[in-house]
């Protein structure tokens, strides 16, 4: 058998890191049980998973809005695995990052110690688009601003994680998560038996509950409500989702009202009171009293309820200052000074093109490096100098040298590869990783997981949706360690001396059921319908 | 409950309600075509288009009854449009409504697109019919009794009273003799119903009545009335307001008590007449229930302030 051709025949890692195969071909440990599961089907089997997954998105209306139109989110048949010694590195890393930016914004937004103390320039900050004077001097109820954090990694040549961007404004995704881990656990339900997966369904208690923690002082049994932008919104799948994994409102703009600094919500009957608005708006619509004026998304008056401590809006306003992609370079440095601890993951080297020399050096290498905008999401704007043809190059050198605040440049990283079906068989294809991590005040929790983002064509490096790219459920292992003493005495029921109640049914059915339909064949009619005149229709008698 | 959410469920109970009961309406109209050989099909055609408040220019093909009443999907009074429009407001109440009902909303606005023209409608109308059924079975089964069970229910009754009222008119329509009371019964699946209650042959009187006020069937126009009024009733609960819900429940309780109380005979003589103060009743009502539940969205607009 083993000169059959399987889906791995023609698998060969590329350039960068695999993290299913070593270069010699050796499949690495994480992945044997995957490798061997796939080993199994042909390449036949494997297509029909993945129409089957396809279209239970369809059906679940898990989709995304692509140019005005919805379409189904790609989800790969290969699962990605983490090993458990890997998840021990990043998911203390991801809680470190977390509290730093924690940190940082309670500082930029108070006394900015680490303006005074020379760590950070103050043009830095107040020459961010996204720092509010707004919100300066609002202090949360619990101290919390980034609710919910999603720090972007990638895994370069040697394998070593690394932070790519760090998002605390509306890190959007984890939908994706849930639905992503419903729809493969339904595909391969004896690998999850047998792998020991950590599971991921336990996000919406723990946002839930880092919600009602955040409710402004004295609310004891909080109102707590998702704001959306609507359902037009690309993203509303995973608003909808929050919402009802949650067990609370989703309400738009239109449905809030801000009266006396006290924030409602119109129903059915009458107004009621909101405490927590976990909002998936971005700051500039948020408010148009505050911001633009124009937005019809917001609410008036949201921001000044929020400064009385009327209401809690999670994410915090104005906490775009810290993931701006120019202090993201300061981040190893203030995760110092802040916490007084090194850093666990390390960010991907970057030049800041502000500081003339380091100018100087990236235009003069600007082929072989990546060029991205500070402020940019989803792969906008993002240059890739390999790549780049000459006229682009040369324009992108006008740009930078305009606005020298507006740019970083990074090397390329080679993100690391997994295997991934496409129309030729698998074949390696470039991941990144976005971890969900939920702070309630006391803790920051990392949901074991977190959304595998994969750049569907070859070669390419950008893996945003909005690129044309896909996702993959990720296995992170070590489920069953953790599991195995717990469930123990739940699973244990005595049955010792109990006797199972009866079903019961129609007498006539029930007794000998058998016995009477024979009885009912050998005669030609049942004797009652003699007593009747035949009625035509049939169904009548009795 | 949110208001805007309530709306949603009140029209998610209306448009599958609707789509049902067209797919029912339309069945009947071209079997009475094929059957009646006497008839003079643009005005038969033109006239149940002016039944379903659907008006169009010039001769009235077939096709253009289908087009307008089962196949776009623009309008809301054609079945593709208004299962389509369902699916819209249950996304939009998505986290509200379970999934079970949203999944058969979803893949049911999906499987619209295999029914083309050329299909044979009758295939067409039983498909909406089942997929309609599963879609209120789910939804009884899974949603609690509470304010968004109420709003569905609210919205289903009203339209169903609406749409019988509606299919009772397509007796005396323009060209054609209109189907027979036994057709019309068939249509409203009380056929079956009838007979074991009346236990006698169809005649024009009984069979009206029991389409009209038969207080146990659950697809007479009374019994839907009746319905509402008692769902009303419980959505205002103890907080009783004698105003607005008030005038929604007076409304439809005017156009029962109408028919309850009034000789069978004289409706039927003045079918087509008495069948639109039903359809103005509903759409009094559901206008009200607007104003005083989903408070008509008052757009704010913020102007910067010229310093």
């Amino acid at each position: 058998m083993s000169d059959a051709a399987t889906p791995w025949s023609g698998y060969t890692p590329a350039a960068a890191w695999d993290e299913a195969m070593d270069v010699d071909g050796n499949v690495r440990e994480p992945y044997r049980r995957v490798y061997a599961e796939l080993e199994r089907m042909s390449g036949d089997d494997l297509y029909s998973k993945a129409e089957a997954l396809a279209s239970t998105y369809l059906a679940q209306g898990v989709t995304f809005d692509h140019a005005g139109e919805e379409r189904p989110f790609p989800l790969d048949l290969v699962p990605r695995v983490v090993g458990s010694d890997e998840w021990d590195i990043i998911s203390p890393g991801v809680a470190q990052r977390v509290r730093t930016l924690e940190a940082f914004l309670a500082d930029v937004y108070g006394s900015q110690r680490c303006v005074t103390d020379g760590l950070v320039p103050r043009r830095l900050i107040a020459s961010s688009q996204y720092y509010y004077r707004q919100v300066a001097g609002v202090e949360p109820a619990n101290g919390v601003r980034v609710h919910v954090g999603g720090i972007d990694l990638v895994r370069d040549q040697h394998g070593i994680w690394r932070v790519l961007e760090d998002n605390v404004r509306v890190p959007s995704g984890v939908s994706y998560v849930l639905s992503n881990r419903r729809a493969m656990s339904q595909m391969f339900p004896e690998m999850f038996g047998a792998m020991g997966i950590r599971p991921v369904l336990e996000y919406s208690r723990r946002l839930r509950s880092a919600l009602a923690k955040s409710a402004p002082e004295g609310v004891d049994d909080p109102t707590i409500v998702v704001l959306t932008p609507g359902v037009y919104n690309s993203a509303y799948y995973e608003h909808s989702l929050l919402a009802r994994t949650m067990g609370v409102e989703l309400v738009e703009g239109r449905d809030l009202e801000t009266v006396n600094g006290r924030v409602y919500m119109r129903t059915t009957a009458g107004r009621r009171r909101v405490d927590v608005i976990y909002r998936r708006v971005d700051d500039d619509y948020l408010d148009p009293v505050q911001f633009r004026p124009d937005s019809a998304l917001g609410s008036p008056g949201l921001v000044n309820a929020a400064r009385l401590g009327n209401v809690t809006i999670a994410n915090a306003v104005g906490n775009g200052v810290a993931d701006d992609k120019l202090i993201y370079t300061y981040m190893p440095e203030l995760t110092r000074y802040y916490l007084e601890e090194d850093p666990i993951l390390p960010n991907v080297d970057t030049w800041r093109l502000e500081e003339a020399h380091a100018r100087e050096e990236v235009l003069d290498r600007l082929d072989e490096l990546v060029v991205k905008p500070v402020d940019g999401a989803g792969g906008k704007g993002v240059l890739i100098g390999p790549k780049a043809s000459a006229a682009e190059l040369a324009e992108a050198k006008d740009r930078i040298s305009e606005d020298p605040r507006g740019w970083i440049a990074q090397p390329v990283v080679q993100l690391s590869t997994v295997p991934t079906l496409t129309d030729d068989g698998l074949e390696p294809r470039h991941v990144d990783l976005r971890p969900f991590a939920v702070n309630d005040g006391d803790d920051v929790w990392v949901l074991p997981g977190g959304l595998t983002r994969v750049a569907l064509q070859r070669g390419q490096l950008i893996v945003n949706s909005s690129q044309g790219g896909g996702s993959k459920d990720t296995w992170v292992l070590g489920g069953v360690r953790d599991r195995a003493p717990r469930q123990a005495p739940e699973s244990k029921v005595e049955f010792g001396g109990m006797t199972a109640v009866p079903q019961s049914a129609h007498p006539e059915d029930a007794v000998a059921g058998q016995q009477a339909q024979q009885q009912q064949q050998q005669q030609l009619r049942p004797p009652h319908e003699h007593d009747r005149p035949a009625v035509e229709d049939g169904g009548t008698s009795c | 409950m949110l208001s805007r959410i309530a709306e949603s469920l009140f029209w998610i109970g209306r448009y599958v309600e609707r789509a049902d009961n067209t797919a029912r309406l339309l069945d009947v109209h071209l079997n009475v075509l094929l059957e009646d050989p006497w008839v003079d099909e643009p005005s038969a055609n033109a006239s149940i288009l002016t039944v379903m408040s659907a008006s169009s220019d010039g001769p009235v093909s077939r096709t253009d009854v289908l087009q307008h009443l089962a196949f776009d999907r623009e309008r809301t009074s054609s079945i593709a449009g208004s299962l389509t429009a369902a699916r819209e407001n249950a996304r939009r109440a998505r986290e509200v409504i379970s999934t079970e009902v949203w999944e058969s909303l979803n893949t049911t606005r999906m499987e619209l697109s295999r029914w083309s023209q050329a299909a044979r409608p009758h295939e067409y109308f039983v498909w909406v019919r089942e997929r309609t059924a599963v879609v209120r079975g789910l939804a009884s089964a899974t949603t609690s009794r509470d304010d968004a069970w109420h709003f569905l229910e609210l919205g289903r009754s009203l339209e169903r009273a609406d749409m019988i009222a509606r299919l009772l008119m397509t007796r005396s329509l323009d060209g054609v003799t209109g189907p027979n009371w036994t057709t019309l019964l068939r249509t409203c699946s009380a056929h079956e119903a009838y007979l074991r209650t009346v236990r006698a042959l169809v005649t024009e009187e009984r069979a009206g009545e029991f389409l009209l006020v038969d207080r146990l069937f659950p697809r007479s126009i009374a019994y839907n009335l009746a319905m509402a009024e008692s769902i009303l009733a419980d959505i205002e609960g103890s907080e009783r307001s004698r105003t607005l819900a008030g005038r929604a429940q007076l409304a439809l309780g005017r156009a029962r008590t109408n028919l309850e109380y009034a000789p069978v005979r004289e409706i039927l003589d003045d079918l087509p007449a008495q069948m639109q103060a039903v359809q103005r009743a509903c759409a009094t009502a559901s206008d009200i229930i607007r104003d005083r539940y989903f408070l008509p969205d008052a757009t704010v607009v913020w102007n910067q302030e010229a310093l």
